[in-house]
């Protein structure tokens, strides 16, 4: 076979050097671009011409809820593909990007809370969006805490799999679930079938955001992935042999 | 490497027949899942009685009444197809308005009109700066002579 050889990458010893180089250029990345995009969000877009300033909630709520699925289903590949191939990182990842996802799931939730109050004239509504978003709060939680209540990290994995798995199948439902149902959450401003229904510079703060988002997730789950490659290779004799550790 | 496939057959069959599944039970709760009626659905008898649910839809434009008492209000609610008046005693949200959207809980009392025990604003997804606002709606009432009474543009 030309070309990378994947299998390379997949071995916990390259990847924990590899992912070693990044999380700096990662989290400058997500550290500047996050500064960037408040700064368009709070000082440069303009106020909305019916919600006011409550609106800028947008940018950090979109993004959050965005990365609340993307995440998921990352988490999800991950779980599936450590399940059918049995690759020793592909679980490890699955289990380092569950408390980032987690994080901004309640985050989104949150943030929508203290819009909903003055938009809507509710903190909460069980409308299909909401519902679907709380749930998927708890597929988090379960998945990290089923994979914390199993000691051998191989079962822990093939369990926990199974919820990320079967959880994944709730990420349509909430994407899609303010066209299939009558909800009090409003549909989607940006998709791939129309024009933005907002502002230029409203979109541009919420993309800088979504960047910063993705960055700091990236970089978060590396450092995470780090912590569990070393925990379970412990006995290993490359980790034995690194700096931090001989010294 | 017979088994990986195996293996990914069996996880694959096993997330589809979830899907179909959940997609069995979301069906089969439907009318549970809907957070409100539209006014053609209240006017078809496709509400529950006797017990209170919500209605959504568009403030109707000039249709707002205020009580003396001042927190009283009527107003109607519309789909652009059916009205249905609303009563309501208490504060609304601050993005009520007319010609917006509106959620209310509440039920049909026996001359067909909505009695509402709490009213919310529904929000669309346009976000744009208040000159953006301010042109549109110049934009509209500059076309709408326009508009030839039988409804076709000139």
């Amino acid at each position: 076979m030309t070309g990378i050889n994947w299998f390379k990458y997949a071995a916990p010893q390259t990847f924990f050097h590899l992912s070693g180089k990044w999380i700096p250029v990662l989290g400058w990345i997500a550290f500047f671009l996050a500064i960037a995009g408040l700064y368009i969000g709070f000082f440069i877009a303009p106020t909305d011409f019916q919600q006011g300033e409550a609106y800028r909630i947008i940018f950090i709520h979109v993004p959050a809820a965005w990365m609340s699925m993307v995440i998921y289903l990352a988490m999800a590949f991950w779980a599936a593909i450590g399940l059918v191939f049995n690759t020793r990182l592909s679980a490890m990842m699955a289990l380092a990007l569950a408390p980032t996802g987690a994080l901004f799931t309640a985050l989104a939730l949150i943030t929508g809370s203290f819009w909903g109050k003055p938009t809507w004239g509710t903190w909460w509504v069980w409308d299909a969006r909401l519902t679907s978003e709380l749930i998927l709060l708890f597929l988090y939680v379960g998945f990290i805490a089923l994979h914390a209540s199993i000691d051998n990290p191989q079962r822990a994995d093939r369990a926990a799999a199974i919820i990320a798995i079967v959880g994944a199948l709730n990420v349509p439902i909430i994407y899609f679930s303010v066209q299939w149902w009558n909800t009090l959450h409003q549909g989607a401003s940006i998709n791939v079938a129309s024009a933005p229904k907002m502002a230029v510079t409203m979109l541009i703060g919420m993309l800088v955001m979504t960047l910063a988002s993705w960055a700091y997730s990236v970089a978060v789950a590396l450092f995470r992935v780090r912590c569990i490659i070393l925990e379970r290779e412990r006995h290993a004799a490359w980790v034995n042999d690194l700096k931090e550790v001989k010294s | 490497m017979k088994l990986r496939y195996k293996r990914l057959g069996l996880i694959l069959g096993a997330v589809a027949l979830v899907a179909v599944a959940i997609g069995l039970v979301l069906n089969a709760f439907q009318s549970n899942i809907v957070f409100f009626y539209t006014p053609t659905q209240i006017v078809n008898g496709e509400v529950p009685k006797e017990t209170s649910f919500r209605i959504g839809g568009m403030v109707l434009e000039g249709s707002l009444k205020r009580q003396d008492d001042g927190l009283t209000v009527q107003f109607a609610v519309t789909d652009t197809v059916n009205v249905v008046p609303v009563t309501y005693t208490g504060i609304l949200p601050d993005l009520f308005k007319e010609g917006k959207g509106v959620v209310a809980q509440g039920a049909l009392d026996s001359q067909g009109r909505f009695v509402a025990s709490n009213v919310l604003a529904k929000h669309d997804e346009n976000y744009m700066p208040p000159e953006a606002a301010e042109a549109l709606k110049r934009a509209k009432v500059t076309q709408s002579p326009a508009v030839q009474p039988d409804g076709s543009n000139s």
